[in-house]
């Protein structure tokens, strides 16, 4: 009689992109089986982040999680990739996390794991029955990665591989600094030359230099590369960044966008944004939650109805997508995106402007499979005190969000810089 | 009005084992615009292999490999996956070259590329319209790399990721010599402990000591293994690999193989060859064909009736699966299957054998996608070390084919021996 087998643990494919699927199937179980299907993932900032779902095999002796249901974890239900949307920090990890690379020409590692029965703590301590690890990259083979010092501007270019020349991309990111080059890489992946731009350092966006020259020299660095189509040059922003590509397209006399990509953002800040960065700041309109988590939507609101104390998208020239979650607690976008509608159609150039509004999405709309933050920890400008900022979104409904309108993001940069009414390539 | 726009390439996955599929897909060309699609590797040995195929866009100004056909090139067709199969050195290259990949922790880089037109030859003079590099890997993340030299036996043992225990792999080679780990590689990404033996050093077989106790002694280091469960542990082997295997599952009463997987080999053999390594080598049995390359596949024939100049097939315990090509120049192996088969019944274990044979295939079968080698330089391995050209046979479509379908049956084979079992029982 031969000795016992142990279940068979796969993940096809145990490398990816981020923004692909895999799927996950355990064989070889006794039918009818419980066990639990587990992801960790050890953070650059050393912190533990893991999922989990409960399964039962059927009769075979199988789980496949793309097509069986989760009866319970971090995630539930069909979810091909709950694995790795529904992550958050370990219990007992520190609070307010976030979890974002930084090193990007490096994979995430991700030990795909199953267990017996239906467990919910103490992974890391017990056995797995099989693992697997799995890596995740935000870059392709041969995309460049270039970094940039050039008249005075400060970012991370990347470029696909190939001698192009290709779309390109000035990607802007929010309000906290830094610079994050991990959406700019998975762009570059996908065939645009993406710049991913850093305006302020971390905490210093009161002293920084929010010009609009900045920009527009940053645009004409990507414009001017050889690699790169002149004419087929975006915007993307998140957050400030979003303001501050409203503010690019609707007053630069320069620089040309091709189209834009606006991700939960808003008009509603006056043309001071780009000469003293003073983003409202009215202590009076902050509101806290039932945690004490910041919300900061009302700081900007109610929409002025005067059009000086607004970015003027009447302006605009250029197609734009707005991407807004209506569970947005930072930014008070989907107002403003109705507002914008208004005063488009007042300057005749609504049909330049799609928006995508997601149920119970929040603020941090990122590339599919990330995990979502409700809440997370961030320095205050001034004090450097410590906040937990409610960035807003239901997990699931959020994580939806981000796969659905990624999709809908890379087919709107495809069809406004790749895409033209006489196809022409050059021969 | 827009400046032109260049064409996209995009190929899906970029990463991927060798035994995984990609997608080819060019677009923004001009309708009805002939290309050239291009593969590109310069191996280990610093020669360019290169496949090619051309195409003509539709309407939409889109090729797909997957789902159109190839008009000429180094394959014709509807092949997903010939950028890869039908690679060959790049012309002016060294001659009776084979492409096998000894560093296995890093992945073969393969350059896929769109040409103007359709081109056959200069490609690394001219500019494409579009180039991804792509990575071929035969190891899994995870999949643990182990140096052996215990008790005599040489060897790399490749652990899958994970607890365990596994089933486990003993891999033998042929008779280039050598250690090669490319396969134990790739069955450890599919599940497998798999040690790739080696047993002698190119060139030295004569001098080699085969005897069995060496082989009994590597299975042994294997089973033992804390990681691997003892009685599931296959043989699998190419060639001269196979030859011992059949012998080793026949005359051993040491270890117990679970099944055997035998590819390209034959049982034609006295049990000489576990004592001096003397592969028949008849020199008036050797004939060369039109481009003076050797056959040597009439050397063991005719099929002796007298068994004791063959490996006792009747002894067999264990399910074997035979892997062989019918346009194999090397060795006799569809003769030699339909010998085994005999015996096999007249000692009444027939049912522990199934056969493959493949249409114009020839020796030298490999996991999916490897570039066929109808020929290669080969290192007779006697004193003299001579260098001939050996004929290994096979066309490069339906050798090709039986590698990718093979591979599949393989896996297949395996894992109903190696893997399951009639009461499925998990330790839980």
């Amino acid at each position: 009689m031969s000795q016992t087998i142990p279940p068979v643990l796969s993940v096809v494919p145990t490398r990816a992109l981020v923004d692909e699927t895999f799927k996950v199937v355990v064989e070889n179980l006794p039918p009818a089986s419980p066990v639990t299907l587990h992801a960790l993932l050890y953070s650059e900032d050393k912190d533990y982040w893991e999922a989990y779902g409960h399964y039962v095999s059927d009769h075979r002796g199988t789980v496949s999680v793309a097509e069986d249901m989760s009866l319970g974890g971090t995630y539930t239900g069909k979810e091909a990739m709950g694995l790795l949307w529904s992550m958050r920090p370990e219990p007992g990890s520190r609070t307010g996390l976030r979890l974002r690379k930084r090193e990007v020409t490096s994979p995430m590692l991700v030990h795909i794991s199953v267990y017996s029965g239906h467990i919910t703590e103490g992974f890391r301590k017990q056995s797995p029955l099989a693992s697997v690890p799995t890596e995740r990259w935000y870059m392709a083979p041969g995309v460049q990665r270039i970094e940039i010092k050039e008249k005075g501007v400060r970012g991370t270019f990347f470029i696909p591989p190939g001698p192009g020349p290709f779309p390109g991309l000035l990607d802007m990111w929010g309000g906290r600094g830094g610079l994050l080059e991990y959406r700019s890489a998975l762009l570059a992946s996908h065939g645009y030359a993406s710049l991913a731009l850093e305006y302020f350092s971390p905490s210093e966006l009161q002293s920084a230099d929010l010009q609009i020259q900045y920009f527009e020299t940053a645009f004409n660095i990507i414009k001017d590369h050889p690699q790169v189509i002149p004419d087929k040059v975006g915007i993307l922003g998140l957050s400030l960044g979003t303001m501050l590509a409203f503010n690019l397209v609707a007053e630069s006399t320069k620089i040309k966008p091709r189209c834009c990509v606006c991700i939960s953002g808003h008009h509603l800040v006056s043309n001071r944004l780009m000469i003293d960065g003073s983003l409202p700041n009215d202590p009076k309109k902050l509101r806290f939650d039932e945690n004490n988590y910041l919300i900061r939507r009302d700081v900007v609101l109610p929409v002025p109805s005067d059009p000086s104390q607004k970015i003027d998208v009447r302006n605009i020239k250029c197609p734009m997508l707005l991407v807004n979650g209506d569970d947005d607690q930072n930014s008070p976008t989907v107002e403003a995106a109705e507002d914008i509608g208004n005063m488009m159609r007042s300057g005749g150039n609504l049909h330049l402007l799609s928006t995508l509004t997601y149920p119970d999405t929040g603020h941090l709309i990122e590339p599919p499979y990330s995990p979502h933050f409700r809440a997370t920890t961030v320095r205050a400008p001034r004090t450097k005190e410590k906040v937990m900022i409610l960035w807003g979104g239901q997990t699931k409904p959020h994580s939806d969000a981000q796969e659905d309108s990624w999709r809908k993001i890379l087919a709107y940069l495809h069809h406004h810089l790749y895409s033209s009414t006489t196809p022409k390539a050059k021969m």
